[in-house]
């Protein structure tokens, strides 16, 4: 008796909830880590991978493509990063039909859709899910790390339930308690790209299961303005500029993975 | 026979239409208002056939407000111009097109820069520093070449614009009697006297 309401997406229980909406963000909650920081020139996302191993074939995100491991951090458009945390095949439902509404922005009006609108477009398809049914909701929810002319750089967060917010920081998936109460107390409002990143590593580091950080287990992106263009420019980085990354900030692992440096 | 001009100036853009309603070689009124402010910093000065260009500018008015009701962000210049082209090019593609000319002007708040873009029923979409539609503009235009000035403060655009006004006074053979001119800035959208 007590899974009566468990089933259905759209079916409140008796308590006035719904159940695979809940379930849907517990799911979340045991995902990789994802990480956002909004700063004064520009914003900050990175995310824990989960699929890893020596096996792994990872040639193709080593080299081509805009970067990334096609994992967490994905370009959905010119002016918007986004960071998912959830079920992966989900996730990529979701970010082709986010460029697909990126697209039909620009085809309109000429101009990159407002990051706020992405959201919205987004969160406006997971609400349907809530009310409208179909098998179950996205287990997926999102970081979006953007800019546009109206409110320059933004952080957004999406959920399941088609719920939305902005913020200066935040983090979403396994540990995220931890991470935004590391986040409240080491933010600052007037903070710059440089020390936002070094802000996301420590947090990553401290949040995340493994002692040692490494390109293997990170993916991380930078949204700032070209300083000649004025146009957005979104950085995902390729392994070996995590590496190189790390390395700077002091948080590379120790020497005794040498294996896995070879590689 | 209807005209409409348009210039950027320092900060601003100047609209002026004519203000006759006409059909065939009568005119109805004298005092038509066909610059419509479609928000707070952009202005569309209309003229094509009589029913389309109340029909579209309409549409256009209520479609832009619309997108500011939605999404709480407003269109900019730009933004809107292109969907205003998109809205004639699809309509040129349909059953019945819309035959409607306009030129739209805008105050860029983002950027801080005036904007003008001159839009036919085909939906070509250019920007420029100075147009105009109608047989005004066979004689405002090599006026505009010569005088029109991108730095100029608003009075001396206002005097170019005149130039233009009674250049077609002297030399059309059809020419409007009387203009409305609004002028959009930072500070929005005002009728002004001339």
């Amino acid at each position: 008796m007590a899974r009566r309401y468990d089933s259905r997406t759209t079916i409140f229980s008796p308590e006035g909830r719904l159940y695979q909406i809940e379930y849907a963000m517990e799911a979340i909650s045991h995902a990789g880590t994802v990480l956002g920081v909004l700063a004064k020139d520009g914003v900050v996302l990175a995310a824990e991978k989960k699929v890893t191993g020596k096996l792994l074939d990872l040639s193709s995100t080593k080299e081509g493509g805009y970067g990334g491991s096609g994992e967490k951090i994905y370009l959905l458009n010119d002016n918007v990063i986004g960071g998912v945390a959830g079920l992966t095949a989900d996730a990529n439902s979701l970010v082709n039909y986010a460029r697909t509404a990126a697209q039909r922005h620009l085809l309109t009006y000429n101009e990159d859709i407002p990051v706020e609108l992405l959201a919205q477009r987004l969160c406006n398809l997971k609400q349907g899910y809530t009310q409208f049914g179909g098998l179950r909701p996205f287990g997926v929810s999102l970081l979006y790390a953007g800019y546009d002319p109206h409110y320059q750089f933004q952080l957004y967060h999406s959920d399941p339930s088609g719920n939305y917010s902005g913020w200066k920081a935040t983090c979403i998936g396994a540990n995220n308690g931890t991470a935004q109460s590391l986040l409240k107390q080491e933010y600052k409002d007037d903070i710059e790209v440089k020390d936002a990143i070094g802000l996301v590593l420590r947090t990553m580091s401290k949040t995340m299961d493994s002692t040692t950080l490494g390109s293997e287990k990170l993916e991380f992106a930078v949204l700032t303005l070209d300083e000649t263009t004025k146009r957005p420019k979104a950085k995902i980085y390729k392994p070996s500029e995590i590496d190189a990354l790390l390395a700077s900030e002091g948080l590379m692992k120790k020497d005794e993975d040498t294996e896995m440096k070879a590689a | 026979m209807e005209t409409s001009f348009a210039i950027t100036g320092k900060g601003y853009v100047l609209v002026a239409a004519d203000t006759t309603a006409a059909r065939s070689i009568v005119k109805m009124k004298t005092d038509e208002d066909k610059i419509k402010i479609l928000s707070p910093h952009l202005l569309m000065a209309y003229s094509g056939e009589p029913g389309d260009t109340i029909q579209f500018s309409e549409y256009v008015e209520r479609n832009i407000r619309l997108y500011q009701i939605r999404n709480t962000l407003t269109l900019g210049p730009s933004a809107a111009a292109s969907w205003i082209r998109r809205s004639l090019a699809d309509s040129i593609r349909s059953r019945r097109p819309y035959a409607v000319n306009l030129l739209v002007g805008g105050y860029d708040t983002s950027s801080h820069t005036p904007e003008l873009y001159w839009i036919d029923y085909l939906g070509t979409l250019t920007k420029i520093p100075f147009g105009a539609h109608g047989y005004g503009s066979y004689f405002a235009l090599s006026l505009l070449d010569r005088y029109h000035d991108p730095e100029a403060s608003l009075e001396e655009g206002i005097a170019t614009l005149k130039r233009c006004l009674d250049e077609v006074a002297k030399r059309l053979v059809v020419s409007p009697g009387k203009y409305l001119v609004k002028v959009v800035d930072k500070d929005g959208v005002r009728e002004i006297e001339i």
